[in-house]
């Protein structure tokens, strides 16, 4: 049965909070331009309008979650991004997965914040929220999904559409009212933790960078050119600190789940939200340079507006399916690329245009700024912040330049640099540096002017110290390279003067003292990267002396480790040792040996062939039928330091189809001063049949030992059975199964075989395979008269992994570091937001 | 001069070295023959070409070779000027590499072998599902 009235209503809503947003912008006009009696009137219509456009955008993330929950896959949406297996809480997973839900999800944020704002800012309220409704409606067009009828123009795409008007499919022209039974299943790389809180951060960032671009306007629109400032600048401070949050916690998601090795990759996506943060901490700093000595309007005004139009750029770039050669990652191009395009054009030009019109009637600051002045190095951090954006900006636009040009009629052949981490690095690098020398220096300036000659006597002891554990770090971690040594030596004074100031300004008044801890955090976050990146290790060298493959360069055979299971080696100070192939059993409780399960005809339920044990605890009794996760596979590792076990690890491999068939993930042994990182470079091919060796026959009498490619084996018993891997033989058949146990270096392993009759006549044997132990056993043949059983042996090579383990030293530094930044937000803030 | 205009004017000519360095760093997308031209000139620059798979005449996918151990494997890869070219990846077979449509291959002629660092590819999949799940 379609559920056709939930679709219509969410359809509905969308129309509706289009309709409401233009309404309300309209109406919030016509308030802020109109004659004082009427105004009020107006006003009253669009918070009525703004509230109802509210209702409207909770009504469709309302009608759209049913959707998802009830599993209605006669919707596309919740065909394409769930599935009955899905796990609840990742369902709200599912909401960003869609182009489409990410939008609505923006649109939620915007609407939660106009809200706030229309409580709270009584007199911005009109013309902030003219700019806020207007924004809105651009993003309700994007989910509108209708077509204008004669033009065959499509406006938006909506998330209410049926699937079989999604997917021209053959089966809907024979059953029109076929539903699927299940869906395609949310990607199971979302089906983590980070995917389920960092979407909703980044967009609640984006979301916020709206707040001080609508007061900036409405600045420039009623000409009170300075009074926007104070109400927008802890709506920037918020978002500043949401937005990076927001950004760390990707690189952190991609630190603990893809395995390119490490958090930051300079992805074109990563990218497009890395520069409008940096644009904003700049439009940060002017801002509050302004509040203190009135200096650099229209440079404030043109970054805030500078930090919301590279938002919508951002999303330009990454939705419209413009980089589609220059990104691993995959992007859908929903044929919005038009409206996203009309999108950032208008309100590049508004903006534009507001300030062109109005930048001679901006008060200008006459004073001169001199060298040994606050604002001096305050602008020369925000110039190098915005540097910063622009040398990464130039080479992600590289495929925008392609385009235009091609309109042109000429073809353009530029493709991002080859080496990207390189070529970033090299620049960033060095901004880095200069950031830690400006930021420490304008500290000072900040709380208290210095005199030419006053400079050495207060910046002396900070120097001294800096020096001082820069000389202790440079031995201690044996750094020789002169360009690390540089940014150790800037980061060091960035913390070090920050802290130092720090003191003083607590001792005054606690509430102060944001900036300074925010510095710092950005001190540690870049010792933290210089060392976790810079000094980034390959661990898993290859000491074996052989040369997996003569064709293959060198590097791989160096920095790649094959493991065999149960053989250790020797990595990093650690025995190594892979332990074989599990599952991760989906309750979360632990891991199941892959040969300890029997598959059933629900992929996701395994059936347990004997009792299942993890870490000690008894999980699962034999013949339990429970549920894995099927497409992975984890490879489990130990490290052990001497006879002690130092870390499990399960690094992972993901048969995931919509991300390009298989995905490794790493798994993380953590430490204080580092981390090793595992992933598995190559698992062993399983689609091609391994060389076995030729059959070797036994004949062995219960309990009698023999043996199994150089182990020790022993026939326990042998049964018969009634059925075989959960199907009933009929009464006409008959079978046995042996049960033989392997003694191995740790554990014992089992073999079933199954020897079987079918039909009184037909004999069939069904081998049983250990790959951890590069065996196959086969039941062949019964002698009763004289109780033995022939036993059929294959041998093989057995199971192996070949891994790459990384050393990250100090990358707890990063963590620590951010976590002091965002500390050093949320004191700051609530310094401004008691100001105001 | 004020020092505000100082800084603008620095910040001005950094752009503008960035602008020069990023147009100096960028690679370009080539065919083989201008690859093949470039390195014999000792530019050895890495460069990306972006071709399709060769096919023989019932679209079967040929010239796909893997190393005894399945660690790195080489491929055929046609151009848009239809020439083929040998490419050595130094990789195990991305899973789907076989029902790519079309191969971005980043890297530069070594003689003449071409040599991959790195293979982007765009995959129908990626893109849009073509047909509905199976499991009815």
């Amino acid at each position: 049965m379609h559920h056709y009235f939930i679709g219509n209503l969410g359809h509905f809503f969308v129309i509706a909070s289009l309709v409401t947003a233009l309404v309300a912008s309209f109406s919030y006009w016509r308030a802020t331009s109109s004659a004082t009696l009427n105004a009020s009137e107006w006003l009253i219509n669009g918070r009525t309008a703004f509230a109802l456009h509210s209702i409207s955008v909770v009504g469709i993330v309302f009608a759209l979650f049913l959707i998802i929950y009830g599993h209605y896959f006669e919707y596309h949406y919740a065909y394409a991004h769930s599935s009955l297996h899905l796990p609840g809480q990742y369902m709200i997973s599912c909401f960003w997965e869609g182009q489409e839900g990410s939008f609505l999800l923006w649109m939620f944020w915007q609407a939660a914040i106009g809200i706030i704002l229309i409580i709270t800012q009584k007199q911005w309220e009109a013309p902030a929220m003219t700019i806020f409704s207007l924004v809105q409606a651009f993003l309700a067009s994007m989910i509108l999904g209708v077509v204008i009828p004669g033009l065959e123009l499509k406006i938006g795409s909506s998330p209410f559409i049926l699937l079989r008007d999604a997917m021209p499919d053959p089966i809907f022209k024979m059953q029109p009212d076929f539903i699927p039974k299940d869906g395609n299943g949310l990607n199971p790389l979302l089906q983590n933790y980070w995917m389920v809180i960092h979407p909703p951060t980044l967009f609640l960032g984006f979301a916020l960078t709206l707040v001080p671009f609508s007061f900036c306007m409405a600045g420039l629109w009623l000409r009170k050119y300075t009074e926007w400032i104070q109400p927008a600048l802890p709506w920037t401070l918020v978002g500043g600190a949401i937005l990076g949050l927001g950004i760390l916690m990707g690189g952190y998601w991609a630190y603990e789940t893809l395995s390119f090795g490490g958090y930051w990759n300079w992805d074109p996506v990563e990218n497009a939200v890395y520069i409008p943060w940096l644009v904003q901490i700049a439009s940060l700093h002017t801002m509050i340079t302004w509040r203190s000595s009135k200096m650099a309007l229209r440079l404030t005004m043109g970054l805030v507006i500078a930090v919301f139009i590279l938002i919508l750029y951002s999303t330009f770039l990454t939705r419209s399916g413009i980089l589609g050669d220059a990104s691993v990652h995959s992007f859908t191009d929903l044929g919005l690329s038009g409206q996203l395009l009309i999108y950032l054009l208008f309100f590049t030009f508004v903006s534009i245009w507001l300030m062109a019109l109005r930048w001679k009637d901006m008060p200008v600051n006459a004073k001169e700024v001199e060298t040994y002045s606050k604002e001096f190095w305050i602008f020369l951090g925000a110039a190098i912040l915005c540097l910063m954006g622009f040398q990464v900006l130039v080479p992600t636009s590289i495929p925008v330049y392609n385009k235009i040009v091609e309109l042109f009629g000429i073809r353009s052949n530029l493709a991002p640099p080859a080496d990207q981490l390189a070529f970033y690095s090299r620049f960033q690098l060095w901004f880095a540096v200069l950031l830690s020398i400006v930021s420490g220096t304008a500290q000072y300036y900040w709380w208290g002017k210095l005199e030419a000659g006053e400079w050495k006597k207060k910046l002396m002891g900070p120097f001294l110290l800096t020096l001082v554990l820069f000389a202790l770090i440079l031995v201690i971690a044996r750094i020789t390279n002169p360009v690390y040594m540089a940014l150790l030596l800037a980061s060091l004074y960035l913390i070090i003067s920050n802290a130092r100031i720090l003191l003083t300004v607590t001792r005054k008044n606690p509430g102060l003292s944001g900036g300074g801890i925010a510095h710092i955090g950005v001190g540690l976050m870049f010792v933290g990267i210089l060392f976790s990146s810079g000094y980034s290790k390959v661990v898993s060298l290859n000491n074996t002396g052989l040369l997996y493959n003569r064709e293959m360069g060198d590097e791989f055979n160096r920095d790649n480790l094959l493991l065999f299971v149960n053989e250790p080696r020797t990595m990093a100070d650690y025995d190594i040792e892979f332990l074989g192939e599990r599952y991760e059993i989906r309750s979360g409780s632990g891991y199941v040996k892959k040969s300890d399960v029997e598959s059933t005809q629900d992929p996701f339920r395994v059936t347990a062939k004997r009792d299942i044990q993890y870490a000690g605890r008894l999980l699962y009794h034999a013949r339990d039928t429970f549920e894995i996760f099927p497409e992975n596979t984890y490879y489990e590792i130990q490290l052990r330091k001497g006879e002690q076990v130092a870390a499990t690890l399960y690094p992972r491999i993901q048969l995931n189809p919509s991300m390009g068939g298989f995905l490794a993930s790493p798994d993380i042994r953590r430490g204080l001063a580092s981390d090793i990182y595992t992933s598995v470079s190559a698992p062993m091919n399983r689609e091609s049949e391994p060389e076995w060796s030729p059959l070797e026959e036994q004949n062995v009498k219960i309990g009698k030992e023999f043996f199994v490619n150089d182990y020790v084996a022993v026939l326990e018993s042998v049964e018969r059975v009634y059925s075989i891997q959960g199907f009933k033989l009929s009464p006409d058949d008959a079978a046995v199964v042996a049960h033989i146990r392997i003694r191995a270096e740790h554990e014992d392993y089992y073999a079933d075989p199954v020897f079987l009759i079918r039909n009184k006549s037909e004999v069939g044997r069904l081998p049983f395979e250990i790959g951890e132990l590069g065996a196959r056993l086969t039941l062949l043949n019964i002698h009763p008269d004289s109780d033995e059983f022939t036993i059929g042996i294959n041998t093989r090579q057995k199971d192996w992994v070949i891994i790459k383990a990384f050393e990250k030293p100090y990358i707890n530094i990063l963590w620590l570091g951010t976590g002091i930044l965002m500390v050093g937000f949320v004191v700051a803030t609530r310094r401004r937001y008691k100001e105001y | 001069m004020k020092k505000t205009h100082i800084i603008a004017i620095v910040a001005i000519a950094a752009a503008i070295a960035i602008i020069i360095s990023t147009a100096g760093d960028a690679s370009t997308y080539v065919t083989f023959e201008q690859a093949f031209q470039m390195a014999s000139q000792g530019n050895k620059k890495d460069i990306h070409v972006v071709g399709e798979l060769k096919k023989d005449a019932a679209g079967h996918i040929v010239g796909i070779e893997k190393s005894a151990d399945n660690l790195s494997f080489s491929f055929i890869l046609v151009d848009d000027n239809r020439r083929e070219q040998i490419v050595y990846y130094q990789e195990p077979i991305p899973p789907d590499f076989a029902k790519s449509e079309k191969v971005v291959v980043i890297g530069s002629y070594h003689g003449d072998k071409f040599i991959a660092d790195k293979i982007l590819l765009k995959c129908p999949s990626k893109y849009q599902e073509q047909k509905l799940n199976a499991r009815v």
